[in-house]
């Protein structure tokens, strides 16, 4: 036990002298947060739309300049005809195009109800969706307005239409992904670097050649990475939650468990790939190519799962960070409990017993 | 101490060691001597457990080094060829770090590294990354020494250390020997083969000669010359041309020389030598090095060779 102590201080001794890569570590999910975070809740201004009036009468021209008259929106072109929609959308002048459909003013004081259709340029689905939101606000705030001084409530229906993707997926999602990755790189890649560090500088020579146990040596190393990335996917919860407000509707105690066994996951696959490798170049292509790669694009981070081609998706089942991300979805957007997420879970258990079974078996108590 | 019985160990199709067999007793300075490539390192790894063998088998302390290596694991000492402590740990650190390992303190085995140790103790809090060749040397050996080992391997200690730096190990060395450890340690330089109780010569792998300094030194047969003229540049050559030359090998300003016949003619040898334009011709004869009987003896087993 004494011996287990003392090499864990060594382990926290070679991490937290090189502070380079320590703030990197930790700096890096705020980072990323932030990027992720503001690029997705990032306030609309000054966003360019166009504007088909197939109307023009005195409730058309008063909701434009309610739309036109606040920061978000600006006209960038006022169409005259629907076939002119298409080709700003391509050129990419526009994120929005607002159409009032003939006689909208005339509709809404003799049928009370009359229609707007909102189409955004949805290949940015994020921007797109705000967008949309916004309208809506202002439409509906008009029509609040309006229906003080009426008898009957007038109605603006509004047909929205996302172009390119029509499919809006996930905006909490990237709480949970960038989770998924953050742990992935530090717990996969810190680990395999820093075993196979041992290995080129010679030292594990040294140590091979002492009563240390190997397995021994391999968890005292694991261990201040276990806490580091642990620290690490708190930071990431804590800014979601305060900064982005991105809520954890299930058990927080389930969540940190679950966080727990995806990063022990993660270790062991970070372990097999120092047992497999000899370098730390070889090591860190491994951990980028192999397990970076894979986990951001099939976990379902950012392209989901259910559009890739088949091929693909069962791919994407042997990566552990698409079942993580199912479970910190399930738990923190819609609440859920082990009673549904368990057998993702046996999943991630079963990852890591397998690449521990084939790191012991791997792992040479000699050189070569 | 060490018994090693017809061990061989091949890398694909290069044989790296061949049949060696040595034995090592307890308490002396053993010197596994031989160029870059010789199987030095082959075969301390193996005495370390680090390599199996592919035949033959060792005992190190009556341990079995392949049955038995956990056990031999916690009592013996290893310095491998590279520096390799945490460059990134201070030197007591690293002191303290090998003595948790071994489950000792350093208190407990100071007097064992108080000498070497109390060099390079003003600099302690030290990054050993920071310290300059010799005193990682220093640091390498006391950290080696901290857990009291019956026998210590040291590989290539002295390669790339400075003259001063390596006359001082050797000191350290025959300072541990008076605590009764046995040191088992490989060099390529030849003049350090004095340094120790007996030593063996290597060469592709294979033993050539086991036994004391003195003793290997006395198994020379032939008259050893040293040569010297004023044109130093073709002496080499020219002598290699010279007929009844059996070996010239360059030492330095000089060529040791040694001739097929018994009795050197040397006024023949000299008339032929200026006859190819040499003057100020010396020929002394000298007694020979370990380095002579290394490359005789490799010569010999050349023509084992072809033979």
């Amino acid at each position: 036990m004494k011996k287990f102590r003392a090499f864990v201080k060594k382990e926290f001794y070679h991490i937290t002298r090189d502070w380079r890569t320590l703030i990197i570590l930790l700096g890096m999910p705020i980072i990323q947060i932030m990027l992720f975070g503001f690029a997705i809740t990032n306030e609309i201004k000054d966003a360019k739309i166009a504007i088909l009036d197939l109307a023009r009468d005195e409730h058309s021209t008063v909701l434009i300049d309610k739309i036109l008259a606040n920061d978000y929106f600006k006209l960038e072109a006022y169409l005259t005809h629907s076939r002119e929609i298409e080709p700003v959308f391509r050129k990419g002048k526009v994120k929005e195009v607002i159409i009032f459909e003939p006689g909208f003013g005339a509709r809404l004081e003799k049928e009370h109800s009359a229609n707007i259709q909102i189409i955004a340029d949805a290949s940015d689905p994020n921007t797109a969706t705000m967008l949309l939101n916004y309208t809506q606000a202002i439409i509906g705030n008009y029509q609040a307005e309006q229906n003080e001084l009426q008898h009957l409530p007038f109605s603006i229906g509004i047909h929205s239409e996302m172009f390119y993707n029509n499919e809006l997926k996930g905006v909490y999602l990237f709480v949970p992904g960038l989770i998924a990755i953050i742990l992935m790189l530090v717990s996969a890649m810190m680990t395999s670097i820093s075993i196979t560090k041992e290995k080129e500088l010679g030292t594990m020579e040294i140590l091979l050649a002492t009563p240390m146990k190997p397995a021994v040596i391999i968890i005292a190393k694991v261990i201040p990475y276990l806490i580091l990335s642990f620290i690490n996917a708190v930071i990431i919860l804590l800014l979601g939650f305060f900064v982005f407000h991105v809520p954890v509707h299930g058990s927080l105690l389930l969540l940190l468990l679950e966080m727990i066994l995806f990063i022990l996951t993660v270790l062991s696959l970070g372990i097999f790939i120092s047992t497999a490798t000899s370098s730390q170049q070889v090591a860190l292509m491994a951990s980028l190519m192999g397990l970076m790669l894979p986990t951001i694009l099939l976990s379902g981070f950012l392209f989901p799962v259910e559009n890739m081609p088949l091929p693909l998706q069962l791919i994407s089942n042997m990566v552990p960070a698409k079942w993580f991300i199912i479970i910190i979805k399930g738990i923190m957007l819609k609440g859920v409990g082990l009673a549904i997420v368990w057998k993702e879970t046996l999943i991630l258990v079963g990852f890591m017993a397998f690449f521990i079974l084939l790191s012991v078996k791997k792992f040479k108590p000699r050189l070569a | 101490m060490i018994s090693i019985r017809g061990i061989g160990k091949s890398y694909g199709k290069i044989q790296a060691l061949k049949d060696i067999n040595i034995e090592v007793n307890a308490g002396e300075i053993f010197g596994l001597i031989g160029p870059d490539g010789a199987g030095k390192t082959t075969l301390i790894r193996i005495l370390t457990t680090l390599l199996l063998p592919d035949t033959g088998s060792a005992q190190v302390m009556n341990l079995d080094v392949v049955k038995d290596f956990k056990l031999l694991r916690r009592d013996f000492g290893y310095m491998p060829g590279r520096f390799s402590l945490y460059e990134d740990l201070t030197v007591e650190e690293n002191l303290e770090l090998f003595a948790s390992i071994f489950g000792t303190t350093i208190s407990e085995n100071y007097h064992l590294i108080e000498d070497i140790y109390k060099q390079i103790e003003p600099f302690k809090t030290r990054s050993a990354g920071k310290l300059s060749g010799g005193m990682k040397q220093k640091l390498a050996l006391s950290c080696v020494m901290i857990h009291k080992p019956g026998v210590i391997f040291l590989d290539e200690p002295t390669t790339g250390v400075d003259p001063v730096s390596r006359r001082e190990f050797w000191q350290m060395l025959h300072k541990l020997k008076q605590h009764g450890i046995t040191i088992f340690v490989t060099t390529p330089y030849m003049d350090e083969a004095s340094q120790c109780d007996r030593i063996a010569l290597i060469q592709n792998g294979q033993l050539m000669s086991i036994d004391t300094p003195n003793a290997i030194v006395e198994q020379y047969k032939d008259d050893l010359y040293a040569i010297i003229t004023d044109k130093r540049h073709g002496l080499l050559q020219d002598l290699r041309r010279y007929e009844s030359a059996k070996s010239v090998f360059l030492f330095g300003s000089h060529i040791h020389y040694t001739d097929k016949q018994t009795q050197l003619d040397k006024p023949a040898l000299n008339t032929y030598l200026q006859a190819h334009g040499h003057s100020q011709i010396e020929i002394r004869k000298i007694p020979p090095v370990i380095e002579d009987c290394f490359l005789a003896l490799m010569g010999d087993l050349k023509e084992d060779a072809h033979a």
